[in-house]
């Protein structure tokens, strides 16, 4: 279970992050949607340390950690527990898809090679990249990317997967096979928190949806309910806007 | 016009080819430890060390701000009035000493741009598996650095090889010191020094064509 309290964040003069609390329930799927600038991409990165939080409480499984007094050894304990999920796939490019996949088992949990990429060929197969275990990142789609992304944040087995607008980089033809995968995770309750403009994948997948503005968590419930009914006028306002526009894109 | 006097040079090929290793072993041996330098002030530089950025800021700002040729002088002639225990010090060491100086001044910058241009996703990437900072440095930005640093490293270490020459100011007898001494003796001038320009030229062309095939395996992971 992960448990964040007053999680705070500022950039200079203006608040990101204006005390958030959230629970996550083991095997939960969260999408996390709002407009662009609201803070929940920093939400996301607060929670393995790629930026650094002004105040809050932490507790990922078994571990627990304040924010303003957390060691480096804790920093990488949490980022051990957590996995990441990038919007530009962000992979080694020195590094093959199979590598790219075992190369934390190897350096952070230093397996055997041997039982590393025995680990990243399975892992390869399950999300459908088994011909590309040789291909360099270069060589391979957005998509492909973006699969041996989410491989290699798999191979962690982290507590929770955090992806950052997973989908938002890909050209439009790839979109497709990424949600796939995500949705192949989430029917396998491995626990998800994502920040995605995707609605479709909100509403079909996750059990939770939160609206977040200006720092804060405005409104959140089940998508069924928050999509149809939403209670703030904020909500309200957000969801035409997106909904109005992904129509518009659907022939 | 005299006709250039090609049996001279054939002659004289195999005289020079003697004085060839110690030329290559000053370049080599200035090499390695001018790259040793230049990592270490390159790392310097990025992490921004305190203290010792400033150090190595003023040490590359004197190095590439004067003559190759001043800081040999100053090495072998100028030092030795200062610090006897130099007094010792002979034109060879005095020479790599210099070279390693002068490049490593050079070659910190190039690396530190390389460093500096991997792309910093990747490092952020590194850090959310839970690498610390040496792994992420040593599994995957020092290799995409590698990569790019190369050509520019090659072309410093051809230029090194050339440099090497002006050891021969320092009473050294290389290549060119050697050179000079058997054009003396003939008077042969123009054969001689066409003789040693073509051996360098050789020497060079075959760094060059290494420093291809070196490049074209560092790019495999880069093909689309």
């Amino acid at each position: 279970m992960i448990r964040v309290q007053g999680l705070t964040k500022r950039f200079g003069d203006s608040l990101v992050l204006d005390a958030i609390d959230l629970e996550i329930q083991q095997g939960e799927i969260i999408v996390v949607i709002g407009p662009s600038g609201t803070g929940k991409s920093t939400l996301l990165r607060c929670l393995n340390f790629l930026e650094r939080p002004d105040a809050g409480y932490l507790e990922v499984g078994e571990l627990r950690l304040d924010t303003q007094k957390v060691s480096r050894r804790e920093i990488l304990a949490l980022r051990r527990c957590t996995a990441f999920v990038f919007q530009n796939y962000a992979l080694f490019a020195n590094k093959t898809a199979l590598e790219n996949i075992a190369e934390g088992l190897i350096v952070v949990n230093r397996w055997p090679k041997a039982k590393a990429h025995a680990r990243a060929r399975e892992i390869l197969e399950r999300i459908g990249l088994a011909d590309k275990a040789d291909a360099y990142p270069a060589s391979l789609s957005g998509g492909q990317q973006q699969r041996v992304g989410i491989g290699r944040a798999m191979a962690a087995q982290a507590e929770v997967i955090l992806f950052d607008e997973p989908t938002s980089a890909l050209d439009p033809e790839w979109v497709e096979e990424v949600l796939g995968l995500m949705k192949q995770l989430a029917a396998e309750r491995q626990t998800m928190l994502v920040v995605s403009h995707e609605m479709g994948f909100a509403r079909d997948v996750a059990d939770r949806v939160i609206f977040m503005e200006g720092g804060r968590i405005v409104e959140q419930g089940p998508p069924a309910r928050l999509f149809s009914e939403p209670r703030d006028p904020r909500t309200r306002e957000f969801l035409r806007k997106v909904l109005a526009a992904q129509q518009a894109a659907v022939p | 016009m005299a006709i250039l006097d090609v049996g001279y040079m054939v002659e004289l090929l195999p005289i020079l080819l003697r004085y060839l290793p110690l030329t290559l072993q000053m370049a080599a041996l200035g090499m390695v430890l001018a790259l040793a330098l230049a990592c270490a002030l390159a790392v310097v530089r990025v992490l921004r060390i305190p203290g010792l950025n400033g150090a190595t800021l003023l040490f590359i700002s004197f190095f590439r701000g004067t003559p190759l040729l001043v800081q040999l002088f100053l090495f072998y002639y100028g030092l030795p009035q200062i610090f006897s225990a130099l007094t010792q010090i002979n034109g060879i060491t005095a020479a790599i000493m210099g070279l390693t100086l002068h490049f490593a001044a050079y070659m910190a910058e190039s690396i530190r741009a390389a460093i500096v241009g991997v792309d910093r996703s990747q490092t952020e990437a590194a850090l959310a598996i839970g690498m610390t900072r040496g792994q992420l440095m040593r599994r995957i930005v020092l290799p995409q650095a590698t990569r790019v640093a190369v050509p520019t490293l090659m072309n410093y270490f051809i230029d090194m090889i050339k440099a090497t020459s002006l050891a021969f100011t320092l009473g050294v007898t290389e290549l060119m010191g050697a050179t000079q001494k058997e054009a003396a003796g003939s008077f042969l001038y123009f054969e001689a020094f066409i003789t040693v320009a073509l051996l360098y030229w050789g020497i060079v062309e075959l760094l060059a064509w290494l420093q291809r095939r070196l490049e074209a395996r560092l790019n495999e992971a880069y093909q689309r």
